[in-house]
């Protein structure tokens, strides 16, 4: 395959994943939508965040499970880093600590596809990272 | 931080916060003067005089989650130990500019790292902020607006695999094209 240079190779690239792949219409269900908030401020960042997303982007697209994926700020469990907010579809919002590869996997397989609770919860009685 | 790109994923998200539509993030290269120089420029809500000259205060936060704000405490850190400096600008209304600059050749000067990642993650978050990264280097000059890519893809996902990718290695290419430092 020729390097990718430009914004017309790139072009080549989603025309052949659209001719592929139909298109999920995720934005007319958000209520189905699995929402991920990777903490990524500083401290979050200095933990490794970076890689916890990246898994979490990679791997809920590879499974094809309908997820948003975005970074959010730090609340103070600055300790606990890297901390990830997921909110299943019609629950609350739960937070996990020491969030690395690993937990990522466990989180996906076990809260995630069979919404059942894994250990390292945070438990708080808060709304949502935002502000 | 281990890296210029983690500095600029964190730095960015104080951008966001101050409501910025546009972001430019660029990376000079200056062999010649031996300088390495972050440049974080936004058109966000600004900083008044006072809370300028507390930003870089570890202890300094305009949240109340919590009591301190490393991120440009880190990077001016970091700019200093490597014979650099860290100068902030800011208009109330009108944005704030952030110019980290380091002694190049400087043993302890940290490397670019993944600014690919950092670059396609904040994009992923925040695809309403138009995202411009540049980097220049004594050979040449590489640009990229996340406008430019949006506008591309027509509505089809960013977190698509072979379009993560697709964009990650556009950006890699051409930074070992202009001859990065990485």
């Amino acid at each position: 395959m020729t390097k990718i240079k430009s914004l017309a190779d790139l072009k080549k690239i989603r025309d052949e994943v659209q001719s592929k792949i139909k298109l999920r219409e995720n934005s007319d269900h958000p209520e189905q939508t699995v929402q991920i908030k990777v903490g990524m401020a500083t401290c979050g960042i200095a933990s490794g965040a970076k890689e916890t997303m990246n898994y979490f982007v990679e791997e809920l697209e590879q499974q094809a499970i309908d997820a948003v994926v975005t970074q959010t700020g730090c609340m103070g469990y600055c300790y606990a880093e890297p901390t990830v907010e997921i909110t299943l579809p019609g629950k609350g919002p739960v937070v996990f600590g020491y969030v690395n590869k690993s937990k990522a996997e466990e989180i996906i397989e076990v809260y995630i596809k069979r919404g059942k609770l894994v250990d390292g919860i945070i438990p708080v009685n808060f709304k949502t990272i935002d502000e | 931080m281990k890296t210029i790109s983690e500095h600029i994923l964190d730095i960015v998200q104080n951008s966001v916060r101050a409501k910025a539509t546009l972001i430019e993030i660029i990376v000079d290269e200056d062999k010649k003067n031996d300088i390495y120089t972050l440049i974080i420029r936004d058109n966000g809500c600004g900083m008044d005089e006072q809370t300028l000259q507390q930003a870089t205060e570890p202890f300094f936060t305009s949240r109340n989650t919590r009591k301190v704000g490393m991120g440009l405490a880190l990077l001016k850190q970091n700019a200093e130990q490597c014979g650099g400096k860290l100068e902030l600008k800011s208009k109330e209304g009108m944005g704030t500019e952030i110019k980290a600059v380091f002694q190049l050749s400087n043993i302890d000067r940290p490397p670019l790292g993944d600014v690919w990642n950092s670059y396609y993650l904040t994009l992923l978050s925040y695809k309403k902020v138009e995202l411009k990264y540049t980097h220049k280097t004594t050979k040449s000059i590489f640009e990229i607006s996340s406008d430019d890519i949006i506008k591309m893809l027509d509505g089809m996902p960013l977190n698509n695999k072979e379009i993560k990718n697709g964009i990650i290695e556009l950006i890699k290419n051409n930074l070992t094209d202009i001859k990065a430092t990485l």
